[in-house]
């Protein structure tokens, strides 16, 4: 599988990263020396093998369903970049 | 009393408590020594004042009798822990300014026990690299030195190993997800250890890869990271994969006595290109556990080969989940937008220069390996190659190996800008006999054996048994008092 330059473009969208136009083609030749070296994975017979999700089988541990933390407002908008009225601030989403 | 600085937490913890010296003058030693290291540019971030008044306190606590091992003990802490109101920013531009309103799990541990802040310490941007070059601070430069050039530390935790070894504090907070504990403690002539997976909380450290990342202690000798590892870790309900397991006495593990341990020589870490001198010191390291009676086995691991593909796949997929919060809306950095610009201009514009270029290409390859269509052919495919990889070691363990003796990296610390402009591949090998232990959840440690040609350190890994730090430290013990590894770079900074 080759990236190619749209598929780049696509890829940087995605991750909401802005790429110029002028550094897709090295952008697409990176990744796709990157997906080279993965490709190795395709010599393994895989048949059969659950994906594994975590290193200990233990189950999440669980808790009673009820507030623990909170009234802390100021804390969490202390370190907004723009924050009004006791909000998170961002340029219009809706048009 | 001069040098206090360069005593182990051990040596430090004794005298302390004998009254030889105050925790003020042991960390007066060690603000001296960071203010004389700048050309090493190990601290992003110092915190002298913070230092004082804990050192005062320790020095308090000690003098009522009320003193854990950690107390009164100046450390260096790693970028990626949150520490309150200390900049954290994981040697990123993303999260310039950010100053955390809450204390990570591990750092918070540590200061309960008595132990003081020096400062925060440079890494990789995000943790990801092997040579510190990638942080928005500009490279730290090993205390190493053999020639004109000016060599890297390792990393991701290069700031730490750099600050260990050149005595600019008793110990530092590292953390690992492929190797970014060991292969700097290898490259400093220092002590990383990488704990089980879920032996020490997540909860406030900056997340890479969370399937695979871990904190552990960055020291000068194997005592010192069983005394460090049993303050950092805890059953920890903030963070859902924290072990309940309680923590036991690591330090009162290490009997001295190895005999009848089996130790395992994986035939895959033979890697092609390997140097003569990491093959012999390999072999020599095998000789000195054989000497103090330990039973050397050569055992097969066979899918090692695969663990640096699927660790490339794994890390970068979690890690675009995991970064996708660095959005300039929360904390950090915001970019500045222009007319017309709306919030995808604004995420778009913030990604691009908040993030480096390394941590750029790895969210991508994770957007890329998640994305609809593919997510089978690698994501999943590198998931199952992951339990095969797992499934080498229960083999292994369950054969009655009690510990696995490999290279911790593949040559000595290389010089500065030496692998820029190369493939990413060719750094990404850097990792390739560490992160088979962070794929399977293990324990692995890297001890100092000996020198190379050059006058340059080398380590060796032993990796443990789930939950058998104990039993790893014991081992390590043993092979570093047997390789009596003493060296330390000449001071030229």
């Amino acid at each position: 599988m080759a990236i190619t330059e749209d598929e780049a473009r696509k890829v940087a969208h995605l991750a909401r990263i802005a790429v110029k136009d002028a550094d897709l083609p090295a952008l697409a030749q990176e990744l796709n020396g990157i997906l080279h070296f993965m490709e190795q994975l395709n010599e393994v017979d895989v048949e059969g093998v659950e994906p594994m999700t975590g290193v200990e089988p233990m189950r999440l541990k669980r808790r009673q369903d009820v507030v623990t933390d909170g009234e802390m407002q100021d804390l969490i908008l202390k370190n907004a970049p723009d924050a009004r009225e006791g909000f998170f601030a961002v340029p219009k989403v809706v048009e | 009393m001069s040098d206090l600085n360069k005593l182990t937490i051990a040596q430090a913890r004794d005298g302390l408590r004998k009254g030889d010296f105050t925790s003020t003058e042991l960390t007066e030693a060690c603000l001296g020594a960071i203010d004389a290291a700048g050309a090493l540019n190990a601290y992003s971030h110092k915190t002298p004042e913070k230092a004082r008044e804990m050192a005062a306190a320790a020095d308090k606590r000690i003098a009522a009798g009320d003193a854990p091992a950690m107390c009164g003990i100046p450390l260096g802490i790693k970028d990626l822990f949150c520490t309150r109101d200390v900049p954290s920013q994981a040697a990123s531009r993303i999260l310039e300014g950010f100053l955390p309103q809450y204390e990570s799990t591990v750092t918070q541990n540590l200061w309960d026990a008595g132990a003081v802040m020096l400062g925060k310490l440079s890494m990789d941007e995000f943790a990801m690299g092997s040579s510190n070059e990638s942080a928005c601070y500009g490279p730290v430069v090993n205390p190493w030195k053999v020639d004109d050039r000016q060599l890297t530390p390792g990393g991701s935790s290069g700031g730490s190993a750099a600050a260990v070894a050149a005595d600019l504090c008793l110990a530092a907070t590292g953390t690992d997800t492929g190797g970014s504990i060991r292969q700097p403690a290898a490259f400093t002539g220092t002590v990383g250890l990488k704990p089980t997976y879920g032996r020490v909380s997540r909860w406030g450290v900056i997340a890479f890869a969370s399937s695979l990342d871990q904190a552990g202690p960055m020291t000068k000798s194997v005592r010192d990271a069983a005394i460090m590892l049993g303050a950092m870790a805890s059953v920890d309900a903030k963070d859902s994969t924290s072990a309940e397991r309680p923590v036991p006495d690591y330090e009162a593990a290490l009997t001295g006595d190895i005999r009848g341990r089996r130790i395992g020589i994986p035939r895959e870490y033979r890697m092609e290109g390997m140097s003569d001198e990491i093959d012999a010191l390999w072999h020599k390291a095998a000789e000195m556990l054989r000497d103090a009676g330990a039973e050397v086995v050569d055992i097969t691991l066979p899918h090692t080969k695969y663990a640096l593909p699927a660790y490339y796949v794994i890390a970068p997929a979690e890690a675009s989940s995991n970064l996708a919060r660095y959005d300039g809306v929360r904390y950090g950095r915001r970019a500045r937008l222009g007319a017309g610009d709306g919030v995808v201009e604004m995420y778009e514009k913030t990604r691009a220069e908040g993030f480096g270029p390394e941590v750029q290409r790895r969210v991508m390859i994770g957007t890329y390996v998640l994305s609809a269509g593919f997510y089978d052919a690698y994501y999943n495919r590198a998931r199952k190659v992951r339990a095969l990889i797992k499934r080498d070691f229960d083999q292994v363990f369950a054969d009655g190996i009690d510990a696995i003796l490999t290279p911790a990296t593949p040559s000595a610390a290389f010089g500065l800008g030496e692998m820029s402009g190369k493939d990413p591949v060719e750094m990404y090998l850097n990792d390739v006999f560490t992160v088979t232990v962070n794929l399977a959840g293990l324990p692995g440690i890297s001890v100092p054996v000996g020198l190379d040609r050059q006058g340059l350190p080398l380590g060796m890994q032993l990796i443990g048994r789930p939950w058998d730090e104990g039993g790893l430290l014991n081992l390590a013990q043993s092979l570093e008092s047997a390789a009596g590894f003493a060296a330390k770079p000449s001071r030229w900074w």
